[in-house]
């Protein structure tokens, strides 16, 4: 039987870009170019990986989020993915993760799965609790923040660098994964990749598809709300000084001054 | 008066700082419950108490070292039962780690809670607490509330100070009933990381980072030598790590530890949005780089333009002279 493996990306602002909200204190997307979060594209490459390893495997990438959102499934399309799903319905506007995870834990179930591939965090919102949300919506184990990863036997082991301790981690599928970004190298899209993307199926679904009230996701389910975010203040400009020879007795003036010494 | 459970990050007994920041703040909305879970709990008490844990619920059962996550959210969600059924439950504080977001994530959404992460400050207002965030590589600061349920944060080490405020802590077992799904995820191994003997990159006060420029794994001695003479941390950008020279678990940034100390020095970091979003928050910023033009040079206090080779060990012999 056929190893369905659903790949969660987002559309994000570039992060190098200038990154601002809009006036609904909402991150605003409209402004700044975006793209497929760079931490999701390693989730893409593992998910192509045991793909590529396994009898018979099928690699669905799927997003939540706004028309845009597209060119986020066509990277992951042209780095080999089968096919796509886009959620996207004018009242997502402004859903935070809780809602978010709602909706892909519903377009997950309704896709079908053995295993869900998530990034280790989105890089707009940097959370991480998504693919938390999600094992616990599907009431499937989470194996979490992987660096390494294998699928054999139905199960699903990896090895989880924590602050205090490396843990080797195993559960059984169905399950709910997500991986960082040492999990090895994403690959780029080839000519022929790119192109053959072009003619991989995108769904489309909205909130009605996926048996969600409006009320249960945007800025009115939101379970918490920003009240204010204020550009932080550029830091004054510092003193930079040239290193004739007495650079490092000069810093440690300054950190005397300042009294770390 | 209400209540907040406190969540202990603590390793075999022995709590970590950040859950002594954690029961500052929370002092400023209600009496600290602290939560302690897995083997030591118990040990925890005297330290939690003497920083103002007002009780301590510990539960030490195998299933929450032997399981991922799960299970300490089923213990957390039973203090939570057991709170709140008591009164007035005002919120559930939880130091930042990889851990603690995905349990407090996954009890918010139990409990239909709002959840926000990496506060670096929490201020009680008329409407329940207001947390302060660090968004967008810190570029900007919001003020956010939880809209519903009660609010679940976790938040950012190095946020408040450790204050001592003594109180009874006193310790209480608490019963857990372990959901079908605890034991899903089965931790098989675990590998403790070795001690540097220099402090947590995350509660250091002083952070001396080495990248790029620092050109090889046999260099960072001379990054440790400045570290060990401040009594600092040692951080390490991601083109450093990746290149073999420093571990990953050094890692400042995006995708490694997000620092805020008293005192951060980077040397041969250019200062890419990605590891400016783990240290810009930062009180004092120093760059060492030899290209005038590194954008590490916006953020610095005090910058020196110079080889990093020269300027490092001089400043590290002058810190011993001056030290006498
Ligand atoms: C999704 C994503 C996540 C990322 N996460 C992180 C993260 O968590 N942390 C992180 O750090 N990066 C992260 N990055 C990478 C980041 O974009 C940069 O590539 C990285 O920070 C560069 O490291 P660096 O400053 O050491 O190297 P470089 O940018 O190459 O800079 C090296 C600097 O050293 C200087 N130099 C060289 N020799 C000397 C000398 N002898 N003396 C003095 N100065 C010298 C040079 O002038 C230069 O400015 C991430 C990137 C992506 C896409
Ligand atoms: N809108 C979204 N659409 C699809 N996947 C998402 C979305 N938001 C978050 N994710 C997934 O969840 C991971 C963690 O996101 P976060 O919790 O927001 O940091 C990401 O790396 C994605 O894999």
């Amino acid at each position: 039987m056929s190893l369905r493996i659903v790949v969660t990306v987002k559309y994000v602002p570039d992060a190098t870009g200038d990154r601002h909200f809009a006036d609904d204190l909402t991150v605003d997307r409209d402004d700044v170019d975006g793209l497929l979060s760079e931490l999701d594209e390693y989730a893409v490459e593992q998910a192509l990986q045991i793909a590529e390893n396994a009898d018979d495997a099928e690699v669905t990438v799927l997003t939540v989020g706004p028309e845009d959102a597209k060119d986020a499934l066509r990277k992951a399309l042209s780095m080999g993915a089968d096919k796509a799903i886009h959620v996207e319905d004018d009242d997502l506007h402004g859903t935070d993760a809780i809602g978010t995870s709602l909706v892909l834990a519903k377009a997950i179930e309704k896709a079908g799965y053995d295993v869900v591939i998530s990034g280790m965090a989105s890089t707009d919102g940097t959370m991480g609790i998504v693919p938390a949300l999600v094992a616990e919506r599907l009431g499937v184990p989470q194996v979490t923040l992987l660096s390494e990863i294998a699928i054999e036997d139905g199960k699903v082991t990896g090895r989880r660098d924590g602050d205090a301790a490396s843990e080797q981690l195993e559960a059984s599928l169905p399950a709910v994964v997500s991986v960082t970004d040492q999990s090895g190298e994403a690959r780029y899209p080839s000519f022929k990749g790119i192109m053959a993307a072009k003619k991989k199926p995108v769904e489309s679904w909205d909130l009605s598809d996926l048996d969600i009230e409006a009320e249960e996701v945007g800025l009115e389910g939101a379970f918490t709300k920003v009240e204010a975010a204020n550009e932080r203040p550029a830091r004054t400009a510092g003193t930079i000084v040239k290193d004739e020879g007495e650079g490092g007795k000069q810093l440690a003036e300054f950190l005397a001054g300042q009294k770390f010494i | 008066m209400a209540e907040v459970l406190v969540y202990v990050d603590h390793v075999d007994g022995a709590v970590r700082k950040p859950t002594l920041e954690v029961l500052t703040l929370a002092r400023r909305i209600g009496e600290p419950v602290a939560v302690a879970l897995g083997a030591g709990a118990a040990a925890t008490a005297a330290t939690l108490a003497e920083h103002g844990a007002v009780k301590v619920l510990t539960n030490e059962a195998a299933e929450l070292a032997d399981y991922l996550v799960v299970p300490k959210v089923d213990a957390l969600q039973a203090a939570y039962d057991t709170v709140s059924a008591g009164g007035s439950l005002a919120a559930v504080l939880l130091p930042t780690s990889a851990d603690s977001k995905e349990i407090a994530a996954r009890l918010a959404l139990r409990i239909g809670s709002g959840i926000i992460t990496d506060a670096i400050d929490v201020e009680a207002g008329a409407d329940g607490p207001v947390a302060t965030q660090s968004v967008f590589a810190a570029s900007f600061t919001t003020r956010s509330v939880v809209s519903k349920g009660t609010p679940v944060i976790t938040v950012k080490p190095n946020s408040a100070p450790v204050e001592a405020a003594p109180a009874a802590g006193a310790v209480e077992e608490l019963p857990v009933t372990f959901s079908a799904l605890a034991t899903g995820t089965r931790i098989v191994s675990r590998t403790p990381r070795q001690s540097t003997g220099r402090p947590e990159l995350t509660e250091a006060a002083i952070v001396v980072s080495g990248g790029r420029g620092v050109n090889g794994a046999e260099n960072f001695g001379i990054i440790e030598a400045l570290a060990d003479e401040l009594g600092a941390a040692v951080g390490a950008s991601r083109a450093a790590v990746d290149a073999g020279w420093y571990p990953h678990t050094n890692q400042v940034g995006q995708t490694g530890k997000s620092v805020s100390p008293q005192l951060y020095i980077a040397n041969g970091i250019s200062g890419a949005i990605q590891h400016r979003a783990g240290m810009q928050t930062s009180k004092t910023i120093v760059a060492v780089n030899k290209d005038p033009e590194a954008p590490i040079f916006e953020l610095a206090d005090y910058g020196v333009v110079g080889d990093l080779f020269q300027v490092v060990p001089q400043l590290t012999e002058e810190i011993k002279t001056r030290k006498g």
